[in-house]
């Protein structure tokens, strides 16, 4: 079998009724994988949202994403960040931790480590807020499991070129 | 421009007539009786009136595929939309252009379940090319107009339009503009790379052993692209094969044709796209009943893949030369720069191929053993096909051995003469599609070919017929079992026949004429040509009940999960080689 690979792909969208359920009936229905998806509109005057879908699948499956994905008629443009060359990619984590005494203090400190911030607190909880890769907020999630984890919401994957050039 | 308010209704009309719509397919109801008050009050637009909605889909399949034109069908919000699912489905597997336009529920109704409310956008989502729910007064023109445009450009596909009841009685002007604009995005691509075709063409040049390999597309993309292949196929030399969607692309009478491909298709046309080293393949998508086992394909072939949906190409088969185009942009550039580059086949190897090919053909794989005292499905379709080949005639199918014999035995030499749901294999296809055929080319033979039990599952339209008087014939070949499950249950199920002998069958003849229409039928060798000529003759619609041989099973088959030089020729094969555990768990 060939390799599986992990792909980050940006998809330009009209922003229209049922475009989102186009995106994922497309992958639900032909079987792909979808690790993470994002969406948000970016452009008001044209009325254009991004999609950023990280998916897995061989390279023959990848080249068919891509290219089904290109036939839904309010697509515009779909570019696959992982195979054009350098881009970034972010996401964002809320993770709320209770505890008190040793575990408060040492949630705190990691905190600290992966530049997280507390942006709520009582006196038996905190929310943190922390960015980075995904590895980065996994390895973040999985050391505050001991001290106190109870939630955790995440945005899924953005990602943009690296350069000057637009998408 | 139009300064005079319109209702939504009329915009809708007036967009059809200025779309050259002169018929629609369709069944009214409460969502949509605002335009079928204004289809009252006009004569552009002729109405058919259906019994069931999924019968108003396949005419307007029937009417789109023989005529090149988008069908047009309209039915009211809920059942009316879940009754046009199947035939939706169908259209966007076999790339039909279709505008289904569906009532739904008031605006502010939407999403409180209303009286026959059902998400038909949301339903129809994955089986439409594209689809609208217009809920401003002001979008109306335009998506009506973008509507046929996605419809019939690129690969075709059917849309449907959404109409919520207050939209209908809306009041708008009509600007007569929209039918001119762009779509801001959706431009598919019509010519293919330059570069792509230079490679194509010295590949195709090159080759010792070729085979072009043409399907659906060509036909879609309008006669031009039938001509430009012939003159292609000719120029080189070189072996044909159509796919079942192909069929009348290239004129079955010719020597270099060698019959259909695939799952049913002849001994010389799997062998040679099992033993081609270079496979031009136009307007085909590489269908698991084409492919058969994907390992053991056309094992040594550099392939060349001409489509107008990237998406087809390297989907199932890689190939070598990928072509995304148009069929007509691209053999018109193939054969461009074939005489620039003053290429010419090698004759020598040319030669040898088709002598090995001749050989394969000698085996007269459609053979069956005939018979004085039963009549044989495959002598029925034969003669049917006798009878008619020098008329104007158009030919539909259901589906099931039926179809495949048909497909088999009957010679199309010109394109747009074939309807048959092939992608989807819809059971109840044929007759509903023969009318629209009828309605498309009123003075034409329309014959579908049937099976007894599939015809059952639009027989109503028989009442269209009767009432839009088309004298559509309906050649039923009568075994009295769902033949193709019947001959899978033998073939991979032991000979458990579970479910497949319909008990019960109506007299077909009565049948025929409880509905108005005149029956006839064969029970006997020597009854079959003077049925058919009778069937001719009658200007009404016929159900022709040819009552044939039960157990006769459909040949050559590759079995599923086999290669194509793992053909079963005849009954004789079956024994020698049992299915595969792979090949059971396929369709």
């Amino acid at each position: 079998m060939e390799q599986v690979e992990r792909h980050t792909i940006s998809v330009l969208v009209d922003n229209e009724a049922g475009v989102l359920a186009r995106v994922i009936g497309l992958f639900s229905g032909r079987g792909y994988n979808i690790e993470s998806l994002t969406v948000a509109e970016v452009d008001k005057a044209n009325a254009l949202s991004r999609i950023t879908v990280v998916t897995v699948g061989t390279p023959m499956i990848i080249e068919q994403i891509k290219a089904q994905l290109e036939r839904l008629v309010p697509v515009h443009r779909v570019v696959d960040l992982s195979q054009d060359g350098p881009h970034v990619e972010r996401e964002l984590a809320l993770v709320k931790v209770a505890g008190v005494g040793d575990r408060r203090v040492e949630s705190l400190r990691i905190a600290d480590i992966f530049r997280a911030r507390a942006i709520d607190s009582t006196n038996d909880s905190f929310v943190f807020e922390i960015s980075g890769s995904t590895d980065k907020l996994n390895a973040f999630i999985r050391l505050m499991e001991p001290l106190g984890l109870v939630d955790v919401s995440r945005t899924g994957v953005v990602a943009i070129a690296r350069g000057s050039k637009a998408l | 421009m139009s300064e005079q308010p319109m209702t939504g209704s009329e915009i809708a009309i007036r967009a059809l007539v200025d779309q050259g719509v002169d018929v629609i397919f369709g069944y009214p109801g409460g969502a949509v009786l605002p335009i079928y008050d204004a289809l009252f009050k006009q004569n552009s637009v002729r109405h058919i009136l259906v019994r069931e909605e999924g019968g108003a889909v396949h005419m307007a399949e029937g009417y789109a595929r023989s005529t090149g034109k988008v069908g047009v069908v309209l039915v009211t919000s809920g059942p009316g939309a879940t009754n046009i699912v199947t035939g939706l489905t169908d259209a966007f597997m076999d790339s039909i252009p279709l505008v289904c336009l569906t009532g739904q529920v008031p605006t502010h109704l939407i999403g409180n379940d209303a009286f026959q409310e059902a998400d038909t956008t949301g339903i129809t989502r994955p089986c439409t090319k594209h689809n609208y729910l217009v809920k401003k007064i002001e979008d109306l023109e335009r998506v009506m107009h973008e509507a046929f445009y996605v419809a019939r450009s690129g690969r075709p596909g059917p849309v449907l339009v959404d109409l919520p009841k207050d939209i209908l009685m809306a009041l708008h002007t009509y600007s007569g503009q929209a039918i001119k604009v762009q779509h801001k995005r959706y431009q598919p691509r019509l010519d293919a790379d330059p570069d792509a075709i230079d490679r194509a063409v010295d590949l195709i040049a090159n080759a010792r052993r070729p085979l072009f390999y043409c399907g659906g597309g060509v036909i879609n993309s309008g006669p031009k692209a039938s001509e430009l292949l012939r003159r292609l196929v000719q120029m080189t030399g070189y072996p044909i094969t159509l796919t079942l969607m192909g069929l009348g692309a290239y004129p079955a009478s010719d020597r270099q044709f060698l019959g259909m491909v695939g799952m049913h298709g002849t001994y010389e046309s799997n062998l040679a796209m099992h033993g081609c080293d270079v496979l031009i393949n136009v307007g085909a998508r590489f269908d698991d009943r084409v492919t058969g086992r994907l390992a053991a394909f056309s094992p040594n072939s550099k392939r060349i893949h001409v489509d107008i949906d990237s998406s087809s190409i390297n989907k199932n088969v890689p190939v070598e030369v990928p072509l995304v185009g148009d069929a007509t942009h691209v053999l018109e550039a193939l054969i461009a720069r074939w005489k620039a580059k003053k290429l010419s086949p090698d004759r020598k190897a040319i030669a040898a191929w088709w002598t090995q090919i001749d050989q394969w053909r000698a085996r007269d794989c459609l053979r069956y053993a005939g018979s004085d005292s039963i009549i044989k499905p495959q002598y029925a379709i034969q003669r049917l096909y006798e009878h008619v080949k020098d008329r104007d005639v158009y030919i539909t199918t259901e589906v099931g051995q039926h179809q495949m014999w048909a497909a088999q035995f009957f010679k199309f030499e010109e394109p747009n003469r074939w309807m048959t749901s092939g992608g989807l294999g819809t059971m109840g296809y044929g007759l509903p599609a023969a009318i629209g055929v009828q309605i498309a080319h009123p003075k034409a033979l329309v014959i579908d070919i049937a099976g007894e039990a599939s015809i059952l599952m639009n027989i109503q339209e028989m009442s269209t017929a009767i009432q839009h008087r088309l004298p559509v014939k309906v050649f039923i070949i009568n075994n009295q079992w769902m033949g193709m499950v019947r001959q899978w249950q033998e073939l991979l199920h032991g000979g458990r026949y579970s479910e497949s002998y319909t008990a019960a069958l109506p007299d077909f003849v009565k049948l025929a004429e409880a509905f108005g229409g005149v029956g006839l039928r064969a029970t006997k060798p020597g009854d079959v040509d003077g049925v058919i000529a009778e069937m001719i003759a009658v200007d009404k619609p016929v159900i022709a009940d040819i009552q044939v041989d039960q157990t006769e099973n459909c040949f050559p088959m590759i079995p599923s999960g086999a290669a194509h030089n793992e053909m079963l020729l005849g009954p004789d094969d079956e024994a020698k080689r049992p299915i595969s555990e792979e090949g059971m768990v396929l369709v």
